[in-house]
């Protein structure tokens, strides 16, 4: 307890930093003194304050739809980039572009995740057909199949002549961020919450069917509940801020090296972890190379395909 | 692993289709082939003046040629020596690889380093680098235990993934001038070929080919697996490295003229594999060769003449070989 609240110091300290970084210099001094109306202020309500609750929202929300994808699936690899869920949703938002083009952003969302829906569970009948004894395997054809999902997407955008916007949605960005822009995301963090709520069914669905028939909940309706959950929170991440590759893997497979598999006690720590890890490389990213920015999906990427190597390869060793 | 290796049929000869042999047979054909999407690529929908158009389409079709040549030959060599028919150079992140060396190379020594120097001698510089790193990351793969092939696609895969992602980390680190011409050299398109390497490209390919022809004995019995190979009397070590690093030189070459594309060479190979029926290099290379060329210059015929997508193609190949992946890991595990 007293390491999470540890965890939650830094992650709120991260938030703070996160506040004052920007080409507009605000200063806490600044602040104070000036009216509501003025300059630091108004930086800080529309732009400031909204990107790091978009950060935070995101990051806590993708890192939650991993773990609840690897109770679900039962393999620790597999996570919203890794099973198709994220390039199927970005599939999903093009064709809502295209063909509901005057619909509000949260009707488009929904055919997202609808999409998302449907991809993931395509994803669950391949593995189902086969026997898998290799537990590589499931990523693999993930990524695979999320390969070929960005493949119709891609011929489709080159088509319409959307491939700008497609490559803009795959590459995760908070830098557009304004208020009035990132509501979206309390949807994704509902979903955590649900996410939470449910966490006992999800860990007994993790330890597999019979044993969760057996304790007399029904498998088929906790499966659906992931799935939905997972969807939705890859829908509102995406359409809001773009994909954040690896931030569901790596979150909950260095919290279950730390406090284990019982998913009462690690969603708490994946949502603090996930959004102060991306709080942390939205940080990094903008200070690196000040004014410019880094996109957050390339920050996360190489750190997050470093460390999912490690996981990889460490597994190796002890298996 | 014996899985690759069993497929050594005793008698290729015994399926005869009009007095040839079948892998004789598919040859032929497929040269055939090649030779008819390279003429209506050189003649379909030319306006204007032959001087002109010849040369111009010459080029283009020089590149894909060699591009073709490439992939093909050191994706069949590459599942040769690591004993596998689902590993390609490009699953295992050889090209973004290739794609973070260059990346690199402009990131250390300025732009200038991309407009400044001859591109022929960075070009150079380039493959040397690409045969050295890639030549110490796959010592470290493939010639210490056997490993688990899942993983090790696995593993090259997010090797891919992080190559990319550094890559592009390095791009936005450079002012947005060179962002954008590197940007787009790494788009894969085979519409817009680079031609300023053909020449030395073409000397590339052809020194590697005379290297892999001096090696051409051993191929068939590296397939058989390593330690059938150690047993026939090859020297595994030395001969795995070389090829190897001419795998690398020949993913640099294909990289450099159209950019990175996963799974072409996956196709191909597995086309050629089930159509040759057996697995003897001396039908197999040849008939995938011959099969990326028909692929890159008939397709990019069709679709440019027909249907006028200039640079689909690429996106059509992923998507076609990525279904092929899935299929092959599948039955793999099924069995």
């Amino acid at each position: 307890m007293r390491m999470l609240s540890l965890a939650i110091a830094v992650t709120i300290a991260l938030a703070i930093v996160s506040l004052f970084i920007g080409v507009s210099n605000i200063s806490l001094l600044g602040l104070l003194s000036a009216s509501p109306e003025e300059r630091p202020m108004q930086v800080l309500l529309i732009s400031r304050i909204p990107r790091t609750l978009a950060i935070i929202l995101s990051g806590s929300a993708m890192a939650v739809a991993g773990l609840v994808m690897q109770m679900i699936v039962r393999n620790r690899f597999v996570e919203p980039s890794t099973a198709g869920t994220t390039e199927s949703a970005s599939l999903g938002f093009l064709v809502a572009t295209l063909v509901v083009p005057g619909w509000p952003l949260m009707g488009k969302m929904l055919i997202a995740a609808g999409f998302a829906l449907a991809g993931t569970a395509l994803f669950l009948r391949i593995l189902r057909a086969v026997p898998l004894r290799d537990v590589m395997l499931v990523p693999l054809v993930g990524i695979m199949l999320g390969g070929i999902v960005g493949a119709v997407a891609s011929f489709i955008a080159y088509r319409f002549e959307l491939l700008p916007s497609l490559l803009a949605w795959n590459m995760g960005d908070f830098s557009g961020i304004l208020r009035g822009r990132y509501e979206l995301l309390w949807i994704g963090f509902g979903c955590a919450v649900l996410a939470y709520i449910a966490a006992d069914r999800f860990t007994v669905a993790g330890m597999g069917r019979d044993f969760t028939t057996n304790l007399g909940l029904n498998y088929q309706r906790v499966m659906v509940l992931g799935l939905v959950i997972v969807s939705l929170v890859s829908a509102t991440v995406l359409v809001t801020a773009g994909s954040i590759p690896f931030l569901g893997l790596i979150i909950p497979n260095l919290v279950s090296l730390m406090v284990g598999d019982n998913m009462r006690r690690t969603v708490p720590w994946v949502v603090v972890m996930g959004a102060g890890f991306v709080l942390a490389c939205d940080v990094l990213g903008r200070i690196i190379r000040f004014p410019y920015e880094i996109p957050i999906s390339v920050v996360v990427g190489v750190i997050g395909s470093a460390v999912f190597l490690y996981l990889l390869l460490r597994t190796r060793r002890h298996a | 692993m014996p899985e690759a290796a069993t497929t050594l049929v005793p008698a290729p000869g015994l399926r005869r289709i009009g007095g040839l042999s079948r892998p004789a047979f598919v040859l032929l054909v497929l040269g055939a082939l090649t030779l008819i999407s390279i003429v209506c690529f050189m003649v379909l929908g030319a306006k204007g003046s032959w001087s002109f158009v010849i040369p111009f389409r010459g080029r283009k079709l020089l590149a894909l040629c060699l591009v073709a040549y490439s992939v093909a030959i050191s994706t069949v060599l590459f599942q040769t020596v690591t004993n596998n028919r689902i590993l390609t150079p490009s699953i295992m992140g050889f090209d973004a690889l290739y794609v973070l060396l260059t990346t690199a190379t402009v990131f250390f020594l300025g732009v200038g380093a991309l407009t400044g120097i001859d591109p022929q001698l960075r070009f150079g510089i380039e493959i040397v680098a690409m045969v050295v790193f890639s030549g110490l990351l796959f010592r470290w793969l493939f010639l210490g235990e056997e490993r688990n092939l899942t993983l090790l696609v696995l593993v090259g895969i997010v090797f891919g993934i992080l190559f990319r992602s550094l890559s592009q980390f390095m791009q936005r680190m450079l002012d947005p001038n060179a962002f954008q011409v590197l940007q787009d050299s790494f788009f894969a398109s085979f519409a817009t070929v680079d031609t300023t390497l053909l020449f030395i490209a073409s000397g590339v390919v052809v020194l590697v080919s005379l290297v892999a022809m001096r090696l051409a004995h051993t191929f068939d019995v590296l397939a058989l697996g390593r330690s059938h190979a150690i047993n026939l009397g090859i020297d595994y070590r030395r001969t795995v490295v070389i090829i190897l690093m001419l795998v690398s030189v020949l993913v640099a070459v294909s990289t450099a003229l159209v950019g990175p594309i996963t799974f072409f060479g996956l196709l191909v190979a597995t086309l050629a594999h089930s159509l040759v029926g057996n697995s003897r290099h001396c039908y197999v290379l040849p008939a995938a060769a011959l099969l990326a060329i028909t692929c890159l210059v008939g397709g990019q015929t069709i679709l440019e003449r027909i249907f006028a997508f200039d640079t689909a193609l690429s996106i059509i190949i992923e998507f076609l070989g990525g279904i092929v992946f899935i299929i092959l890991v599948l039955r793999r595990a099924a069995r």
